[in-house]
């Protein structure tokens, strides 16, 4: 049996891989657009994972310590620590901020951990390069989207900070990198004062007679040690016993610490629905328009490209083809368009995915359903131009 | 093979378009995404001596300070030294406005010459009185004598005797007299060595040689009891205030020789020594404290500069070690990965000392040679596909 589809494509197949490849690009810019929507989840889901948490404990009534400001004593990680169905409580600081590479601006969430013991929650959960935090202080592991290198010293606020280690993957919800220091430098980055915010802080208790009573040097002094002093922490990370129900265990600290308490679930609903949700919506709906547009393409591809073989169909109409092996043939042609199509957009979108500035994931799945999605647009697209075809009269293959 | 079309220039040319695009679209489906190995780097676990070490921070303090001040609210007429000066034992370092101060003790000298001359007059009364008594001892003898000759009356002898009593009283009072008086002239000449004192005492002066780092008030200034108006310091004995996180001083003691960092110059460390660990530990911090004694090089360095103290610990017996990169604690275990038989496996381990270069004791859990995941591109699991890489990213 002759292939009447491979006939044809072979005939101008110049034209049809040309196609397929413009196509191809289409359908890449279609799949690139899911996976930076799925980027984003995933940047959201990234945060929770590295922080190693089965709990969060923030501020009372705080969405914190990523959709909100949330700062709790220190210590509070201790009660919690007594609990019940508790296996770790560990502090943890977050801030986003600008620091000096070089001569530009690296924008980083600066993460504060506790590294005493390895494995602590909220540490960097591997490491591509160097080693994990061993000094208790001015020690730094980074992660490489920051672009620095191990042996660098960054300045965060007033200190100086080594880079021992590398990490990927770490990133904000927002796609910033992160910068580990222990928990007592990212204390002191969140909540230390400038040099000259500290004198004028000073200055202005010295000249209030209340701070400052007249025959009580001692008063202005102990003001300025509690303006300048500071053991808060933004949340407390908890991991939980492998016995221990985490819905359980945090209505007790509920209850009984009398602070908020966020789950895993509770977490990734408050960062997926209301931390990244308008941002994901716009670019769900611009996927949306985008895939209606390229169906739309595909259609008018499929239906040129038939009308422009209209003659060669009344031909075989002429000869006394049957209607049925016309339009398998241009089926087969709308199949074979799309796999080209779908085969460029997936390699294209594979390649040019990690000069996106944040992280685009193209999940398998997503691939399969693109797939799909490109077969049943053809074959519909198809069915217009078969219309086309059985319509056309044999006589136009010797007329005109 | 039979094709459907006999195999043209063009069929052969379409072909060599395809099959390197399904090929690229094999290898970017399977090695790039989700489904790609993760590239790990690994090491055998080897044998090597540790040297643990500690970091803290502290800031440099002096040993001794002295804060002198009054003792009583005063205003301050004279500060005689400047910060940076050397001051010996002794040293009139500021002087207190002593007020009627000098007044009063001449008042008190007026009172204690008052007092002796009034002892003067009470002894002057005594001779008085005494004269009295012999006077009237001798006229009462006489008359007695005038009475047993029947010329005077017996009222007349009562008299006499009567008189002589009177006399020998006024010698008792006259005597009392004087009495009070010397007590009085003690009393004032102690009061007026009291106000003595009390003015010497406005004399802030050093209680000891050292360097002057503080003047705190200015001359008019009021100050209260107890404030410090100069601060003097023992300029040859300074030591860091040091802090070591809790979880990492096992074994810090008293005698452990430290490397010190000034923030000014973290170049050229100093050695020192601890000299004391301190009893009571900081619970808000989670800190222990400790005291670094250091020799001094180079110029005083500034008190309270932060400082960097590492102290090295004697190194131990050689042991196995890996890099803490490749610790990692899943479902609350310690562990390490491991690749067995080309697979990975989730090894627990108990780890011991840790030195500051990275590098943990393994002290169960592995064996010597073993190859363990120290880097990898993602978390790991254990159903990650894996690829083996020299060095990442």
């Amino acid at each position: 049996m002759i292939s009447l589809a491979g006939r044809d494509i072979l005939h101008g197949w110049g034209k049809f891989v040309l196609t397929g490849v413009g196509l191809g690009l289409l359908i890449g810019v279609t799949l690139s657009m899911a996976g930076v929507y799925r980027g984003m989840v995933d940047d959201a889901q990234a945060l929770l994972d590295n922080s190693r948490a089965d709990l969060w404990v923030v501020q009372k009534d705080t969405l914190g310590p990523y959709a909100e400001p949330s700062s709790l004593t220190e210590d509070s990680e201790r009660p919690i620590q007594a609990m019940r169905g508790v296996a770790q409580a560990a502090g943890v600081t977050y801030l986003t901020m600008q620091i000096a590479h070089g001569d530009k601006d690296v924008r980083v969430m600066v993460v504060g951990a506790e590294m005493g013991e390895p494995g602590l929650p909220g540490q960097p959960t591997h490491l591509i390069s160097g080693r994990q935090i061993v000094r208790g202080h001015y020690e730094a592991v980074a992660d490489v989207k920051t672009g620095f290198a191990i042996g660098d010293r960054v300045k965060v606020r007033r200190n100086f900070y080594t880079i021992v280690g590398l990490t990927s993957r770490m990133v904000s919800s927002g796609g910033d990198p992160m910068l580990f220091l222990s928990l007592k430098d990212a204390q002191a980055a969140q909540f230390q004062k400038d040099s000259d915010a500290i004198v004028r802080q000073r200055a202005r208790t010295d000249a209030n007679p209340q701070l400052n009573p007249p025959g009580n040097p001692a008063v202005a002094q102990a003001v300025a040690a509690i303006q300048s002093g500071n053991s808060n922490v933004n949340a407390i990370l908890v991991t939980i016993t492998p016995d221990a129900d985490p819905d359980e265990v945090a209505a007790a600290i509920r209850r009984w610490q009398r602070l908020t308490v966020y789950t895993r679930a509770q977490m990734e609903e408050i960062l997926v629905q209301k931390l990244i949700a308008n941002s994901a919506r716009q670019i769900a709906m611009f996927l949306v328009i985008l895939s209606i547009v390229s169906a739309a393409i595909v259609a008018f591809i499929i239906y040129t490209m038939t009308i422009g073989k209209i003659r060669e169909i009344a031909v075989l109409k002429l000869i006394g083809t049957r209607n049925r092996t016309i339009s398998w043939m241009i089926l087969q042609q709308a199949l074979g368009l799309g796999l080209i199509g779908f085969i460029v957009g997936k390699i294209a979108a594979s390649l040019w995915a990690p000069f996106f500035p944040k992280y685009v994931l193209l999940l398998p799945s997503d691939s399969i359903l693109g797939f799909v999605a490109v077969m049943l647009i053809c074959t519909v697209a198809s069915f217009l131009a078969i219309q086309a075809a059985i319509k056309v009269d044999p006589a136009e293959a010797i007329g005109g | 093979m039979t094709l459907p079309f006999t195999m043209s220039r063009r069929g052969w040319t379409l072909l060599a378009v395809l099959v390197p695009l399904l090929l690229l679209f094999a290898w970017v489906a399977f090695r790039s995404g989700p489904l790609a190995p993760v590239n790990v780097t690994i090491a055998q676990v080897e044998e090597r001596s540790i040297s643990p070490a500690m970091f803290g921070i502290g800031t440099v303090e002096a040993r001794y300070t002295q804060k002198v001040g009054p003792t009583a609210a005063g205003r301050v007429t004279m500060v005689a030294v400047d910060v940076g000066d050397i001051v010996v034992a002794g040293q009139l370092l500021a002087q207190i406005d002593p007020i009627d101060l000098d007044q009063r003790i001449d008042a008190a000298a007026g009172g204690t010459a008052r007092s002796a001359a009034l002892e003067q007059a009470a002894v002057a009364q005594i001779a008085d009185a005494n004269a009295r008594v012999v006077l009237a001892r001798s006229v009462a003898a006489r008359t007695e004598e005038l009475k047993r000759g029947g010329w005077v009356t017996d009222a007349m002898v009562d008299q006499r005797r009567q008189e002589l009593a009177a006399a020998q009283a006024g010698v008792a009072a006259a005597q009392a007299n004087r009495n009070a008086a010397t007590m009085d002239r003690g009393r004032l000449g102690a009061e007026r060595s009291a106000l003595v004192e009390q003015r010497a005492n406005l004399r802030l002066v050093a209680p000891h040689a050292g360097l002057v780092v503080r003047r705190a008030v200015e001359p008019g200034t009021t100050v209260v009891a107890g404030q410090a108006v100069i601060e003097i310091i023992d300029p040859s004995q300074l030591w860091i205030n040091v802090r070591f996180d809790q979880t990492q001083s096992a074994g810090l003691a008293a005698g452990q020789q430290v490397r010190i960092a000034l923030r000014s110059r973290p170049d050229a460390p100093l050695s020192g020594i601890i000299e004391r660990v301190e009893p009571m530990a900081d619970a808000l911090t989670e800190e222990v404290l400790a005291k670094a004694r250091f020799t001094i090089t180079g110029g005083l360095p500034a008190i309270g500069e932060l400082a960097e103290v590492t102290v090295a610990l004697p190194a131990q017996a050689r042991s196995l070690a890996i890099p803490n990169a490749a610790v990692h604690r899943i479902d609350g275990q310690v562990g390490v990965w491991v690749v067995r038989d080309g697979d990975l496996v989730f090894a627990p381990v108990r780890l011991g000392a840790q030195d500051l270069e990275g590098w943990v004791q393994v002290l169960h859990g592995l064996t010597r040679g073993e190859d363990i995941v120290i880097h990898s591109a993602r978390a790991l699991s254990a159903s990650s596909r894996f690829s083996i890489v020299d060095a990442l990213p």
